[in-house]
């Protein structure tokens, strides 16, 4: 009996796993597990309407589910920003106000759509199918563990980079067609962020890429499951040998994959427009930035993409940098891949929201200063590096693992050095001398200009 | 996309001219961040302000004028919704003025010692629980939500405080010509001591969560420098004048009530050339706010060690009747020097009033300030100032 489900269970995982790039028989190339599921169950009909309803259902099913992680980001973003400001959150709508997102959603459900008579109907009506649509796109090609996986494309990673940069256009649209100068302001604003955003983002995955050598997103996964599992166990741990998968992870593979991974996680927070970066919707600026004229459920989609947003780029993080579906004791699987990546994610998602409800805002000009001026040269230094790494480290071996692991302590207990030598202290303000916001060099000439105009209005 | 009504022709004109690069935005009445309902029209250059021109009047209620008809202390309810976050202040301001008045008049005794003590104490209070609000929406303001909501939970401590003292917890009404309207309730000093021994660390840890916050300094410092020739010329008093450099506090230099009995500085601004900080910009207006709630502490310490003197709390009189004569007093409110001109006529009721609205003074330079500047930095600016728009339109 267990035989027989094993050898049935092997079958499905067969079809699961068939392998991407196969130019084999009758399948064409990136065929995949739907296609060969449309043609070992649906054989009947011609084979794009079994894909097509295949594909279908998993879609149905995705946008179904896929909204359950907005609405517990939602509420989990209202609990931690409560226990970070000594309030405890949401209390009233079911037991400890865990329905209160739900509540919320049934509320603007019934809420009445208001579309500005000013504005551009179609477009405003289309901007939050768009964004929605692409945010959720996403999800197809991250894999939540062995088996869920909607598609694994040989081109997974760079699949997922051009669809996130759509949001962007949908943003704009919103912008423009809600006729109000807020809204086109938060629109332009969300648009340059992005677009410089997206560099960073990009050139930090490139550098993993180089590493796993493949753009498949199950290719990266697989190769952050390398050497070290099979070899010897590094240290055995209360009789469980810890075979050190998680030195195998691309954020300790080298120095420089460490490095990119924090520049892709502080982009991907500007990605997602959150605080320090969320100058698109900066409250205070811009009353609500593009979603300003938005009301009920149209309001509410962008608030759900936001958030799956948010959910994406961290589990992308996740699966490129931190092993992805793998446990961090061995390839066994103790615990189901889909916990374990759900785990590493929302663990991202936590530190997001840490920095979001801790700290104030960027300013236009230093936003930028910090993409084009910092982000965008690391991550060009951590190409050239990785390059270098790889020409001398073709394997993975005890040696490329040792030093990458004494460079990247080394570079940690630094920055931790220079944190708290700093703590409490003025920091230098960065020289920028843009729009009145000096530094010291620049005082003396900025005040006496200054003096100038102010004598001359007297 | 047309302008709405705009103040002058030329910039109608502007905002029609196809080509033009500027944009026209008129930001308020309702806005998050315009503290209150002030009106401002932006020209814009993108991001860059080329103009701001503040609008008010959008809180106009006729107080100077409803005032002639009031009998003095009727008038004292309306002067706390002049300035409402520090509304102890003001009725300390107009109660000042009309004690001044009534100062040539051989029957009024004066205000008693202990409704002195009681007045320094609320009033200090009050200044703190200002300035908290000032720190909690600044710090909104950068972005930062949650220093609002700590400043916000430690300024409920002091309204808790207020409303067993005089049963209000915004509008209080509690000072009175002559005095104070009640006495202290049983326990409300301990109480006092217990929340300023509370709150006394917390100044430091909000100036480790914000004040010194890297994105926090890069954001206000070095931005809208208001130097101490501008803000004198503007008429900027208070935390604005002494962000500037200026060390000047009417606690200090000309002492009203009991002020000279006690110890306390005057913050001023400070030039921190490592940081870039300048005197006059948005970082030292706030700073001067932060240290000045520590000096307040200091003040409620001494009135509280030094135990506050017995009897009444009000001067007997049988009516508030000041001989006729004109006067102008003027007092340190927390957002600056508040004037009160009364012009009496031996009535009941004054001839004329008139508030000098400090407010208004540092409104009036948010025009020179912003040119130049950012979208973000305008709203850095009216955080820095700390206008409440109640008082600057009366």
């Amino acid at each position: 009996m267990v035989q027989q489900l094993s050898s049935q269970f092997l079958h499905l995982t067969s079809l699961l796993s068939v392998e991407t790039v196969t130019p084999s028989e009758g399948s064409a190339p990136g065929g995949n597990w739907a296609q060969a599921f449309a043609s070992q169950f649906l054989g009947f009909l011609p084979g794009w309407i079994g894909l097509v309803l295949v594909m279908s259902v998993v879609a149905a099913v995705f946008v179904a589910v896929v909204p359950l992680v907005p609405l517990v980001l939602v509420l989990m973003e209202r609990k931690v920003s409560a226990w970070i400001q000594d309030r405890v959150g949401p209390m009233r709508v079911g037991p400890w106000g865990l329905l209160q997102t739900l509540a919320d959603g049934v509320k603007l459900i019934f809420k009445e759509d208001l579309i500005p008579p000013q504005a551009d109907k179609f477009l405003f009506r289309f901007a939050p199918y768009l964004i929605f649509t692409c945010s959720f796109a996403v999800f197809a090609a991250i894999p939540f563990s062995q088996r869920i996986l909607v598609s694994d494309l040989n081109i997974g990673i760079f699949y997922i980079i051009s669809i996130s940069s759509v949001v962007a256009i949908g943003v704009i649209i919103a912008g423009w067609s809600s006729n109000s100068k807020w809204s086109l302001f938060g629109a332009m604003r969300s648009a340059a962020q992005m677009v410089s955003y997206e560099i960073p983002i990009g050139l930090s995955i490139l550098t993993v890429i180089m590493m796993a050598q493949t753009m498949s997103m199950e290719g990266i996964v697989a190769a952050q499951n390398g050497a070290f599992a099979e070899g010897e166990p590094i240290i055995t741990l209360l009789g469980v040998e810890v075979k050190g998968t998680i030195l195998d992870w691309m954020i300790f593979r080298s120095p420089f994959t460490f490095l990119a991974f924090f520049v892709y996680f502080l982009s991907s927070i500007a990605e997602v427009n959150r605080t320090p970066f969320d100058l698109p919707e900066a409250e205070s600026e811009l009353v609500a930035g593009f979603h300003t004229e938005y009301s009920g459920m149209r309001f509410a989609v962008f608030f759900i993409a936001e958030y799956a947003n948010v959910f994406a780029v961290c589990a992308i993080a996740a699966t490129l940098f931190l092993g992805g579906w793998q446990g961090i004791i061995d390839e066994d699987q103790f615990i189901p891949g889909l916990l374990i990546i759900f785990g590493k994610t929302f663990l991202l998602v936590f530190v997001m929201m840490w920095i979001r409800w801790t700290l104030p805002r960027l300013r236009v000009d230093q936003l930028m200063n910090l993409c084009w001026k910092y982000l965008i040269p690391i991550s060009f230094f951590n190409i050239l590096g990785t390059g270098i790494w790889g020409l001398f480290f073709r394997e993975d071996s005890a040696l490329s693992i040792g030093l990458s692991f004494l460079i990247i302590s080394l570079f940690v207990v630094s920055i931790l050095g220079i944190v708290f030598n700093s703590f409490g202290k003025l920091k230098p303000a960065d020289q920028t001398a843009l729009a009145g916001n000096i530094g010291a060099a620049n005082l003396q000439k900025l005040k006496t200009t200054w003096n100038e105009r102010h004598g001359q209005q007297k | 996309m047309l302008a709405q009504s705009t103040a002058s022709e030329e910039r109608k004109f502007l905002e029609l001219k196809p080509f033009s690069d500027e944009m026209v935005v008129s930001m308020g009445p309702q806005h998050p961040s315009t503290h209150g309902v002030l009106r401002l029209e932006l020209r814009l250059d993108g991001e860059i302000v080329r103009e701001a021109i503040p609008h008010i009047g959008y809180l106009h209620r006729c107080f100077e004028k409803h005032a002639e008809n009031l009998s003095y202390q009727q008038i004292v309810p309306f002067t706390d919704r002049m300035d409402y976050i520090a509304a102890m202040n003001q009725n300390w301001g107009f109660c000042l003025a009309v004690e001044e008045l009534m100062s040539a008049d051989p029957k009024f005794a004066g205000v008693p010692e202990r409704a002195e003590y009681l007045r320094v104490l609320a009033g200090e209070l009050n200044r703190i629980a200002s300035h908290l609000l000032a720190f909690g929406t600044y710090g909104m303001d950068i972005g930062a939500f949650t220093p609002f909501l700590y400043a916000f939970r430690d300024r409920e401590k002091i309204l808790l405080l207020f409303e067993k003292l005089c049963g209000a917890r915004l509008t209080y009404n509690y000072i009175r010509v002559g005095g104070v309207s009640r006495d202290l309730p049983p326990g409300f000093l301990d109480d006092v001591r217990e929340f300023i021994d509370y709150f006394e660390p917390k100044i430091d840890e909000y100036n480790a969560l914000l004040t010194n916050n890297k994105i926090f300094l890069e954001r206000t410092v070095g931005v809208a420098i208001m130097d101490e020739a501008m803000a004198i010329s503007y008429g900027a008093t208070g935390p604005n004048l002494r962000g500037a450099g200026r060390k000047w506090d009417l606690r200090k230099d000309e002492p009203y009530s009991i002020y000279d009995r006690f110890d306390f500085d005057i913050p001023v601004g400070e030039e921190i050339p490592e940081a870039g900080a300048v005197l006059g910009d948005c970082w030292n207006r706030y700073k001067v706010r932060m240290d000045e709630m520590k000096e307040s502490v200091k003040i409620i310490r001494q009135v509280l060690d030094g135990g506050l003197p017995d009897g009444p709390i009000v001067a007997a009189m049988k009516a508030i009747r000041p001989p006729a004569g004109e006067v102008f007093s003027r007092s340190e409110a927390p957002r600056g020097e508040l004037g009160f001109y009364i012009v009496s006529d031996g009535s009941v009721k004054p001839v004329r009033l008139k508030a000098k609205s400090p407010c208004f003074c540092a409104l009036s330079a948010l025009q020179e300030l912003s040119r130049g500047l950012m979208i973000a930095d305008i709203i850095a600016i009216i955080g820095s100032i700390d206008i409440v728009m109640g008082e600057v339109d009366r």
